[in-house]
């Protein structure tokens, strides 16, 4: 029985918070959010080191969703502040967040159905391409090579995530997995530092949650970002995360890693309820 | 799909000079028409003609197409529900009763380029043309004052807020007094709105000086012209940044501000770009087609009307939102009151005026046709057409086991059919 770092008094043994929020390419300290009475998340910190794969999960109703909403902008939290790269962005507005380099995808696949494969990801470029309302209208040169290019990067994010061939689809009609893939590619378009993955893996088989291991490995390395997932599938995120953070009822109640996690007690209480963590202690 | 990639840009290149061409043609066709054969037909011939499609029912829908394209950009590329597209109308018309009218209420004078017939009167004239991008911007700028504090509403509410901004821009015309200044001149209106001046094309021989009461031909070159510049810039912002902002916003606006894309601000591009044809439509609507500017004719009628050519011609699609705009625009002017004339003659009833008096009712039934027969317009957007004939592939996938049941059991009732058939036959 490993006894797992808890985060009941970390306080003590914590590095300054600036040293924190330099170190990390997102930090989040101290974040409570409440909804009248109702306290969805409180008072979490959680930190997203440079290039790292980390993980959120939880039980049904834990907080998980509500925080990765705080991160991205959706809601505000009652309290705390939440660093990117450095600067505090509690007060930003969420497309410029996006813009920033602070990427998502969707639990349930949020994809511009009627636009094709290319055009989606093209979207999410907006805030990186400049031209105009007028020189859209007379396409001027600098218009139509910025399109251009546009539209190469478009591709090579396709064909990085392997849907190259259907850069011409309408979104509805590529199959699930693909649109996970496209969800994917857009959110890279942005050329993000930390990338979102709420749910990445639900509705695949057993064989595509495999292979999706080495994708986010090979995202994290290629594209240069750190990726946070929030997960239900435990095999999936034992494996894929360096670090794991554990949410019930909106409270932290263990961080560490993938072992750590896997044989901390309170985790094992709150997956299985008191008599199933008896049970497993018994096993062990 | 390697394959559709390099076609359609072939496609898109052709496009690009096929359709400007075929509108110079057909407008070049129509004015020779009008201008050079019709006063030399036979009478009969040339009566029917100007009864079914007169020229000033032809003017006039060019404005209407204008106005239809400006209205197109905020419902059909923005998916913004604007019931109150008046307003802008009402705004051009009024730049053009300020900057190029006899006097009603003030005793000012100035003269910009001014038609000849103007020159030497009273009041403030600026040639239309510069009044033309004048009024464009200001109806732009009216559109961003409206628009920023109602564009944050979604959907019901923001077509309840826009219906009232519509409902209140009439009602401040008809009224006419804002803070003590006398604006609109109320319900008698502005009398006077100058003519287009042709500037240095005058001086060509066959070309009037400016278009006058009697040169309607001219007036249809002129408009159509303008009709021309605004489907081409409809045409082309679609395919730019911008206009994949709007589509995306059209189609899941959460997911669009999460990609980074100001929802805000290209919100109000949309409806800053329609108001601006707005603007554009209602100068050429009070100096080309009535020469005056009332109050009455801005009303909610108007908008109901111009989004009525947006959604039978096809939401989001420029060609058939300007057939529609032509055609209801037709039947609005002339059609109705034609066919009812006609079935009079036919009948030898008096009921043909029910015709026109009707049309709100015929419209009506039309729409409700439309929607339960063809629910994208008369030519509906690619992508619409693509919503409503496919079904999406993850919906009926997610049916999966259900569907593959179905079919099944279609099957097994097809053999049993044919064994049954081929049991009678034996």
């Amino acid at each position: 029985m490993i006894e797992a770092p808890s985060t009941a008094s970390p306080a003590a043994s914590e590095p300054p918070i600036d040293e924190l929020i330099a170190s990390n390419w997102l930090y989040a300290s101290h974040i409570t959010i409440r909804f009248g009475g109702l306290v969805a998340v409180s008072d979490v910190t959680f930190s997203i080191p440079p290039k790292s794969i980390v993980s959120l999960i939880g039980p049904n109703g834990a907080g998980k969703t509500t925080f990765f909403n705080v991160i991205t902008g959706l809601y505000a939290p009652s309290e705390g502040r939440i660093f990117f790269r450095g600067a505090d962005i509690t007060a930003v507005k969420p497309h410029l967040r996006a813009a920033g380099g602070l990427a998502r995808t969707f639990q349930n696949i949020r994809l511009f159905n009627l636009m094709t494969a290319e055009e989606n990801v093209m979207v999410a470029m907006h805030s990186k391409l400049k031209s105009g309302m007028i020189s859209t209208v007379i396409r001027t040169p600098r218009q139509r090579r910025e399109e251009r290019e546009a539209r190469d990067l478009a591709h090579d994010l396709l064909r990085f995530v392997g849907i190259g061939k259907v850069a011409g689809e309408t979104a509805r009609n590529l199959s699930y997995g693909d649109q996970r893939r496209l969800e994917v590619a857009r959110a890279l378009a942005l050329a993000p530092k930390v990338l979102l993955l709420d749910e990445p893996t639900a509705g695949m088989n057993p064989q595509e949650s495999a292979v999706f291991n080495d994708f986010v490995h090979r995202v994290r390395d290629e594209k240069d970002v750190a990726i946070l997932l929030i997960e239900h599938d435990m095999s999936v995120v034992m494996r894929v995360s360096e670090r794991i953070t554990v949410l019930d009822r909106g409270e932290m109640i263990a961080e560490g890693s993938p072992d750590e996690v896997r044989n901390n007690p309170r985790v094992i209480e709150a997956y299985l309820g008191t008599s199933g963590a008896e049970q497993s202690r018994d096993k062990s | 799909m390697v394959a559709s990639a390099p076609s359609g840009v072939r496609q898109q290149g052709v496009s690009r000079f096929v359709w400007p061409i075929g509108f110079v043609i057909v407008i070049g066709l129509l004015f020779y028409f009008y201008h050079n054969l019709l006063p030399n037909l036979q009478n009969n011939v040339a009566s029917d003609i100007t009864a079914w499609l007169p020229l000033s029912t032809l003017n006039e829908s060019m404005v209407w197409v204008i106005m239809a394209l400006g209205l197109n950009v905020v419902v059909g590329y923005a998916g913004l529900l604007d019931l109150g597209y008046v307003a802008f109308w009402a705004i051009g018309g009024y730049a053009a009763g300020w900057l190029m009218s006899q006097p009603w209420a003030y005793s000012a004078t100035f003269h910009l380029l001014a038609p000849p017939s103007v020159t030497k009167a009273q009041g403030i004239h600026v040639t239309f043309w510069l009044v033309l991008i004048v009024a464009g911007f200001v109806c732009a700028v009216a559109g961003l004052i409206i628009g920023a504090p109602t564009l944050r509403l979604r959907g019901d509410y923001l077509a309840l807020v826009t219906l009232g901004f519509g409902e209140m821009i009439g009602q401040v015309a008809k009224n006419g007094n804002v803070f003590g200044v006398n604006l609109t001149n109320g319900d008698t209106g502005i009398p006077v709105i100058d003519p287009i001046g042709t500037g240095p094309l005058g001086n060509i021989k066959g070309i009037p000086k400016q278009l006058g009461a009697f040169d309607d031909t001219f007036k249809l070159l002129v408009l159509a012209a303008l009709a021309g510049v605004c489907l081409f810039i409809s045409l082309r912002i679609r395919d730019g940044r911008l206009g994949r902002a709007w589509l995306a916003i059209r189609e899941d606006e959460l997911a669009a501000s999460m990609m980074g894309v100001p929802v805000m601000k290209a919100k109000l591009a949309a409806y800053a770009t329609g108001a601006f044809f707005g603007g554009l439509g209602g100068v050429g609507f009070a100096s080309a087609i009535t020469g005056n500017v009332a109050s009455s004719r801005f009303d909610f009628s108007v908008s109901i009307t111009v989004l009525l050519m947006v959604v039978l011609g096809g939401m989001g699609n420029v060609w058939g939102v300007t057939i529609g705009a032509i055609v209801l625009s037709w039947i609005n002017a002339t059609g109705l009151n034609q066919l009812g004339v006609q079935y009079d003659q036919w009948t030898g009833f008096h009921v043909g005026d029910k015709f026109k008096q009707n049309q709100y009712l015929l419209f009506g039934l039309v729409l409700v046709l439309m929607m339960l027969f063809r629910p994208g317009g008369f030519i509906p957007e690619k992508r619409t057409m693509k919503l409503m004939l496919t079904p999406s592939r993850t919906e009926a996938e997610s049916l999966g086991a259900d569907i593959s049941e179905a079919e099944a059991e279609d099957d097994l009732s097809v053999v049993e059919e044919a064994e049954h058939g081929e049991v009678l036959k034996k």
